[in-house]
């Protein structure tokens, strides 16, 4: 009976369009989020209040940088890499930015050899992101390095006004710690696919759960968020 | 919606990553070179905001799959977006007023 009614609640959502499926889906007393699992969803919603957390330090840069009479130093100066005596603006942060770019791309093809069932191609793409991503802060950490070398402190610096350099440590140590973190789980989760956890439905080391083919799609909901973090962090920090 | 509700991620083709991939490599160039060519004023900022919105968006609705999931749940995460674009028009009146405060009365701030 349960069963049945179940069934009927979810056909009359499914067949209604646009905006009525969203009325339809929210009033059906069930699940809201009809074909997408409770991890999925999770995910989905964890990274929408990460969105917030990271709007909030872009928006207090904002908000320090129209608000300081000192001038802002320039950041395609500040950080410009020199090679051969030859100065190239934002050199390091261009290269930083097409290897999270790759990363994603490696990730989304993972994905979709996930769904095929091929396992090794899967791991493998996966463990390529994990190497970029690692990469991505090997860089990062050397682009601190150079710069706390230059004597950027989170209250000075030799350009300009004070705020530089809390808005550049909180805002990019964040992304980078976030990095960090999705290098580790992109590890974990490419062991379980290459030792064939998913097909063989071996239960997880925490959760003592089954896991599916989907833990990769959901990892790779993450890896894209990072990367899409870094678009705006490029866009509002290095290039405005 | 009936097809957009039974789709099936395995099905796309790897060509499709493959060619956003390549947009993503375009576009992050042309922002680069807005940086390189020292383009200045409003036509800076557009462009900086152009290519940073086709990156995200081609992020979000290709990379996560966005474009293929359920009006529901894509409402559910993109409207509350719009209060940080609140958020942010708020911060800017009040940066606009703390930077006319501090201008008018230098010794004060």
């Amino acid at each position: 009976m349960v069963q049945i009614s179940l069934r009927n609640e979810a056909d009359e959502a499914r067949h209604s369009s646009g905006l009525a499926s969203i009325a339809a889906d929210l009033s059906s007393d069930q699940r809201a989020f009809k074909n997408v699992s409770w991890g999925k969803a999770m995910m989905w919603i964890f990274l929408l209040s990460d969105t917030f957390v990271f709007s909030c330090f872009l928006i207090s840069y904002m908000t320090a940088r129209m608000s300081t009479t000192v001038p802002w130093p320039n950041p395609s100066e500040v950080f410009a890499l020199e090679i051969g005596g030859t100065s190239f603006p934002l050199l390091l942060i261009a290269i930083m930015t097409f290897v999270l770019i790759s990363s994603s791309g490696t990730m989304a093809m993972a994905v979709n050899y996930g769904y095929r069932r091929d396992r090794v191609t899967t791991a493998v793409l996966m463990l390529a992101t994990a190497a970029l991503g690692a990469a991505f802060v090997g860089m990062q950490a050397f682009e601190w390095t150079k710069l706390i070398h230059e004597g950027v402190r989170p209250w000075e610096n030799p350009w300009g006004a004070a705020q530089f350099g809390s808005s550049f440590f909180m805002i990019t140590g964040f992304h980078g710690t976030h990095v960090t973190f999705g290098v580790i789980f992109l590890i974990v989760i490419a062991r379980k696919v290459l030792r064939g956890d998913f097909d063989t439905g071996r239960r997880g080391f925490f959760t003592s759960r089954k896991g599916s083919y989907e833990s990769v799609e959901i990892m790779g909901l993450y890896w894209h968020f990072v990367d899409l973090v870094w678009v705006f962090i490029f866009a509002f920090f290095y290039l405005w | 919606m009936a097809h957009v509700a039974t789709h099936d991620s395995a099905q796309h083709p790897i060509r499709l990553y493959l060619v956003v991939w390549g947009w993503l490599f375009v576009l992050s160039t042309c922002s680069y070179l807005v940086d390189y060519f020292h383009l200045q004023g409003h036509l800076r900022y557009s462009l900086i905001l152009l290519f940073m919105v086709l990156k995200a968006g081609l992020i979000v609705a290709v990379f996560m799959h966005m474009a293929w999931e359920r009006l529901a749940l894509v409402y559910a995460i993109l409207l509350p977006i719009g209060a940080v674009l609140v958020f942010v028009a708020i911060m800017v009146l009040e940066s606009d007023y703390t930077l006319l405060s501090r201008t008018l009365h230098p010794g004060l701030l």
